[in-house]
């Protein structure tokens, strides 16, 4: 038997390896400016939100989350346990960690969203849009995120910018679809009643689809809130601080006791996060009023 | 005088599909829509169709499903485009207008009812009321008091801040008429706007729109696949077929000429289909017993449901007749089993029965009169009030 039927031929195989890190190498070196830009603003917000968040006192912050919890779900119990949650987490000695967390979630469902919103409805309205663009939004969900972690990584560094943009190419992804979803959804009646009223294109975007397609949307923010939550460990490996990142380390400890806590406390957030944005979409279609 | 006419249609065509001229060829050979279909794949949705529309008359379009009823209502403003043909509207061809021009048609000349209403689930009553006049620009208080207008002109009011999904479908529809109504426009396109109405419900908002009408004086176009609401209605009733209008004439000389068979079978139809049939009319009974039950517990029912009589029912709902409460009384008092007592002198009808056989029976009846399905079950009971009311 020949050997190059047995064996996948070496001369057959390619080897772009280099040419691809180089091509990053240099682009970042020709573009440092733009990119120091980008981080420094990402920075910035970053530090920004985490800044407000810890100046709000943490009983103040505990009492807002178990009244929205209260609020929203309609039951006093709920609340009280969302309370608790928090409580625990501030005990465990992770109250910081948490806001660390919490700035970077926040800040990449606030660039998924404010991204993906215009997105969803422009692939929704441009069917020509949607052929280019959903392969690639398939693409962002199944490629594993190391892959894109590296580029960003050689990009900006490591720390909270590339796991910003993880994270939001991550996130971003059901915003799009469910805007799009939600948009394309709304009852061709009422589309025709609009026009039919002699709504322009922008009226009847902003006075009939966006409100009809919102639970979706909101359907939408919601994921996308549970895809950043689920990036956080992944994060950590290319240096964003927070409950991560103690995970991460005590995993390299072996520290089961140490890396406990922090997965307890991501639950807890994740959780809260959950039912609060589910209650507000919950809200909206028991009132459909203004 | 010479005749009002706000819309005048002339050789309108529609075709649906790729090869339109190939079609238009065949078409003007003669061919019929099936046969151009399969030999080009083209629809045609309207063919060669003329007519006019005089001021302040209803004008109503009928033809079975598929004829192309809706796609010509559509292309009156314009929420389809013609293939070919004009449409005037007071004179102006309305294919000629530019978009801010199509904008104006649209918000103050001509305005629309949907058949499953088209209403937003996320505004209430009077803001769906109010969205024509919104998306014209017209300030909130204003907009507003002219919505509650229509909305109290329809009957509704009261209803202002109800969400839509609180609804029943007839009072949908009427948010739809106060929406259409609202903007004030000379042309209100009706497309099959009662036909997800029960028959009730239905008789009921074609008195109210033509009582409405007769205020208003608008100029309608109402499409139906119902003959007798389109004679009850129409002015003029034009009668389609496979994208072709068969004949356009009153009623009364449709009904007495009819153009063809087609024309003819319908009308032919007008006094089966849509009577209305005693299980359209009937309720519930308020109060059935068995026999085997106690007449204290009989009593108990009566007066808990506050009526004089029962209906006596066997295990499987077959009807045996009506115990009265004084009979019921009697029999507690003087401990007599309750069969003895129960009349069977009551009348009783089929459910498919048509009222106006009912109306000389219940004129009679000292009871509402029991309908029964064909196995002799009951399937409820109809006043006198009702019969009457619904005639
Ligand atoms: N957008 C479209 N694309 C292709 N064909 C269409 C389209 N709209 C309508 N048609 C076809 O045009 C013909 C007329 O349809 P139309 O909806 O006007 O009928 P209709 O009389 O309103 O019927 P119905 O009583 O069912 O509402 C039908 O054969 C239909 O299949
Ligand atoms: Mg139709």
């Amino acid at each position: 038997m020949k050997d190059y039927l047995l064996k996948f031929p070496d001369a057959w195989q390619f080897d772009v390896n280099d040419v691809i890190d180089n091509g990053i190498k240099a682009f970042s070196r020709n573009h440092r400016e733009f990119f120091n830009i980008i981080k420094k603003g990402v920075v910035f917000s970053i530090h920004g939100i985490k800044d407000f968040l810890s100046f709000i006192p943490w009983w103040l912050f505990i009492l807002i989350i178990v009244l929205i919890g209260c609020r929203v779900s309609r039951k006093k119990h709920v609340g009280i346990l969302y309370g608790a949650m928090l409580f625990f987490i501030g005990s465990a000695g992770l109250w910081d960690h948490m806001l660390q967390t919490l700035s970077i979630i926040i800040a990449s469902v606030v660039l998924s969203v404010l991204l993906g919103f215009p997105i969803g409805i422009l692939l929704a309205l441009k069917k020509d849009a949607e052929r280019i663009v959903r392969p690639i939004l398939d693409l962002m969900q199944t490629m594993p995120t190391f892959v894109y972690l590296i580029p960003a990584v050689m990009l900006f560094g490591v720390g909270i910018t590339p796991a910003l943009m993880a994270t939001t190419i991550y996130a971003i992804v059901p915003m799009i679809r469910l805007t799009s979803h939600g948009i394309d959804q709304v009852d061709k009646e009422v589309l025709e009643a609009a026009t039919a009223f002699g709504s322009t294109t922008l009226q009847t975007l902003v006075k009939v689809q966006i409100p009809q397609a919102l639970p979706t949307i909101m359907t939408g923010v919601n994921q996308t809130i549970m895809m950043a939550m689920s990036m956080v460990v992944t994060c950590a490996i290319i240096g964003a601080e927070g409950l991560g990142m103690e995970i991460l380390v005590a995993t390299n400890r072996t520290e089961m006791g140490k890396a406990l806590m922090p997965g307890i406390s991501i639950v807890f957030i994740a959780v809260i996060l959950d039912r609060i944005t589910q209650g507000l979409v919950g809200d909206r279609e028991r009132m459909p009023n203004e | 005088m010479s005749k009002d006419v706000i819309i005048k249609v002339e050789n309108l065509c529609k075709l649906y599909g790729k090869n339109k001229a190939e079609a238009t060829e065949l078409m003007k050979r003669g061919a019929d829509k099936d046969t151009v279909y399969k030999k080009t794949g083209v629809t045609v949705a309207l063919w060669d169709v003329s007519f006019e529309v005089e001021r302040g008359k209803i004008f109503v379009i009928i033809g079975l499903s598929g004829s192309g009823k809706s796609t010509l209502i559509r292309c009156l403003n314009l929420l389809t485009k013609p293939t070919s043909g004009k449409i005037y509207f007071e004179g102006e061809d309305i294919q000629k207008f530019s978009k801010q021009q199509i904008l104006n048609y649209r918000r103050n000349k001509i305005s629309m009812v949907f058949q499953n209403f088209g209403l937003m689930s996320h505004r209430n009553v009077l803001n769906n009321v109010a969205y024509g006049l919104e998306v014209k620009n017209v300030p909130r208080q204003l907009r507003e008091n002219k919505a509650r207008e229509m909305i109290a002109l329809v009957g509704l009011d009261g209803w202002e801040e109800q969400a839509i999904s609180n609804l029943s479908g007839g009072m949908k529809q009427r948010v739809g008429l106060a929406r259409a109504l609202a903007s004030d426009p000379d042309v209100l396109l009706m497309d099959e706007p009662f036909s997800a109405l029960d028959p009730l419900v239905r008789r009921e908002m074609q008195f109210e729109l033509l009582s409405i009408q007769s205020k208003l004086e608008k100029t309608i176009i109402f499409i139906t696949h119902d003959i007798n609401e389109a004679f009850k209605l129409g002015d003029t009733v034009a009668i389609m077929r496979d994208g072709k209008i068969i004949q356009i004439d009153t009623p009364e000389r449709m009904s007495a000429r009819p153009a063809d068979d087609y024309v003819r079978e319908f009308i032919e139809s007008a006094d089966k289909t849509q009577i209305l049939t005693a299980k359209h009319v009937m309720i519930r009974p308020k109060c059935l017993v068995k026999p085997k039950d106690m007449p204290s517990q009989a009593i108990r029912e009566m007066g808990a449901n506050d009526v004089s009589t029962a209906y006596v029912v066997d295990d499987k709902m077959k009807f045996l007749g009506v115990i009265t409460i004084d009979d019921a009384i009697l029999a507690r008092d003087k401990n007599l089993p309750m069969p003895s007592l129960i009349k069977t002198d009551v009348y009783t009808c089929h459910e498919d029965t048509i009222l106006s056989e009912i109306l000389s029976i219940a004129a009679e009846s000292k009871y509402p009169l029991a309908v029964l399905d064909s196995q002799g079950k009951l399937k409820g009971i109809i006043s006198k009030a009702a019969v009457l009311s619904s005639l």
